[in-house]
């Protein structure tokens, strides 16, 4: 399948990137290409020009900056699992390793596929779990976006008219904390049915902090704060981890049913994915 | 129509293409290099898998816009004059193969995997394949003609 006719321009900076958005309405960024370029193939969208960013250079690089590692947004999803600063942040890796296919991971970039927003894609639910912030610019210059303020529903997020993501900020690991990514995924596509990234933070033998957040299960991916409340002062055991589990995806959420999966089963799917992701995280799995 | 100057398996060739021409379609039609295969319209088959800058990217996936300044091998750039790749003789000594259609796709993934993982185990090499599907062998001798490439330990990168 062939896409509409499109212009095609290779913008050299994050400003050059900003002036042709806001000059052309009809837009779209281009990064990977590895949902926007499928998506076109289908005729599912018809962008009158593609800037493509993939190829500026303050937008791909990874770095080290002390209390936090920061990544460009048009990092590939291989650059981040083969960099030695992300290492230590397990739900990153394990995260990052099941995207797609070696080929996809070559290509996909980590801003496209925060900014696409697919409510299964699997770097959003780790941002969330790790305490991320997204950096993006636009006509009227730059902001920073807590992760959950940044998923707002179904292929929508936080970003205006005009911006684009520019990097990705995580806080390092605390003493103590570890962190987790497990996912049932969609035998075909590889997208998760279910993902579940997790954060817990441990102190004299007791969880003081957690995150657990989900994609898949809802039309954004989220924090569940229900099981992170359950598992608040409790001692590091299969039990508090299985009890706190149970809490996922209960109340006032919006659970995804499509013909893989019904409310039921996803619902279901969660508790398993967040005992599975709590359990690694505490190495008891 | 944007000008594009792409290095295929050693040449350089520069070509005005459409923005929308993907760039399997730029190396089957406009290079004539058919080794490269479509075997789907949903990026999941992966035989139409390329190397871009030396990693494998699915080449039904991108435009050739996107490739412009790059260095692209494709199975026909694998081989030294009539010397096979160690990977293609694999796929010949162990029967890799049977229609033959996913195999381009098959070696070129390959080659990334055995160019950073020179010694993959079993559960590796099916790992690394997952963006590869093959609808005749049942990948048992895909698997094992990967393993003879590596074996033979010849893989140069290229
Ligand atoms: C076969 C296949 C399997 C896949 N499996 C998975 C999977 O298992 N899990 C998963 O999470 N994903 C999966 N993906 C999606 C993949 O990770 C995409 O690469 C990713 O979702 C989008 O990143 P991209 O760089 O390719 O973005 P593009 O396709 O280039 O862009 C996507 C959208 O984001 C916009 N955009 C891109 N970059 C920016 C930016 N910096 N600022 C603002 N807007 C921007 C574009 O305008 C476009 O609307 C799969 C894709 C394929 C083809
Ligand atoms: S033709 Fe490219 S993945 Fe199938
Ligand atoms: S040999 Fe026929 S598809 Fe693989």
């Amino acid at each position: 399948m062939i896409p509409s006719s499109v212009d095609y321009t290779r913008a050299s900076s994050v400003t050059e990137a900003i002036r042709l958005l806001t000059d052309n309405p009809d837009a779209k960024i281009l990064a990977g290409g590895h949902s926007l370029i499928p998506a076109m193939k289908l005729r599912l969208n018809a962008p009158s020009l593609l800037i493509d960013i993939a190829r500026i250079p303050e937008l791909r690089f990874i770095s080290d900056e002390g209390d936090k590692v920061v990544i460009g947004a048009a990092s590939t999803h291989h650059d981040i699992i083969s960099n030695e600063a992300v290492q230590d942040m397990k739900a990153m890796i394990e995260a990052g390793e099941l995207i797609g296919d070696t080929q996809v991971r070559n290509m996909g970039t980590l801003g496209g596929s925060i900014a696409h927003a697919d409510p299964s894609a699997d770097w959003p639910a780790v941002l969330l779990a790790l305490g991320a912030s997204i950096q993006v610019q636009g006509p009227n210059g730059e902001r920073s976006i807590a992760a959950n303020e940044f998923f707002l529903g179904f292929f929508m997020t936080a970003l205006d008219e005009g911006e684009i993501v520019t990097a990705i900020h995580i806080p390092k690991l605390a003493e103590g904390q570890q962190t987790a990514y497990r996912k049932f995924m969609q035998p075909a596509s590889r997208f998760a049915i279910v993902g579940c990234g997790v954060s817990v933070t441990v102190e004299g033998g007791l969880i003081k902090d957690a995150k657990v957040a989900f994609t898949g299960v809802s039309d954004a991916a989220f924090l569940d704060e229900g099981v992170a409340a359950a598992l608040i002062e409790q001692p590091v055991t299969l039990e508090t981890i299985e009890a706190a589990a149970n809490a996922a995806a209960e109340g006032d959420i919006h659970i995804n049913e499509d013909h893989f999966s019904s409310q039921a089963y996803r619902k279901h799917l969660a508790k398993v994915y967040a005992k599975r992701a709590l359990a690694g995280a505490c190495g008891l799995d | 129509m944007p000008k594009i100057t792409v290095t295929v398996n050693g040449t350089s060739h520069t070509s005005e293409v459409e923005g929308r021409l993907l760039l399997v379609h730029y190396l089957r039609d406009t290079l004539h290099l058919t080794g490269t295969h479509v075997g789907c319209d949903t990026s999941s088959c992966g035989a139409c898998t390329i190397h871009l800058d030396g990693k494998a990217v699915k080449s039904c996936s991108m435009l050739a816009a996107q490739a412009d300044g790059s260095t692209i091998t494709t199975i026909e750039g694998l081989a030294t004059g009539n010397e096979l790749h160690p990977l293609q003789e694999g796929f010949k000594e162990e029967h890799g193969l049977q229609c033959g259609f996913c195999t381009p796709g098959m070696i070129m993934c390959a080659a990334d995997l055995l160019s950073h993982n020179p010694n993959p185990s079993e559960q590796e090499i099916r790992e690394g394949l997952e963006g590869n599907i093959c609808r005749c062998t049942g990948y048992h001798n895909i698997v094992r003609a990967i393993q003879y490439a590596a074996n033979k330990s010849l893989v140069v990168s290229e």
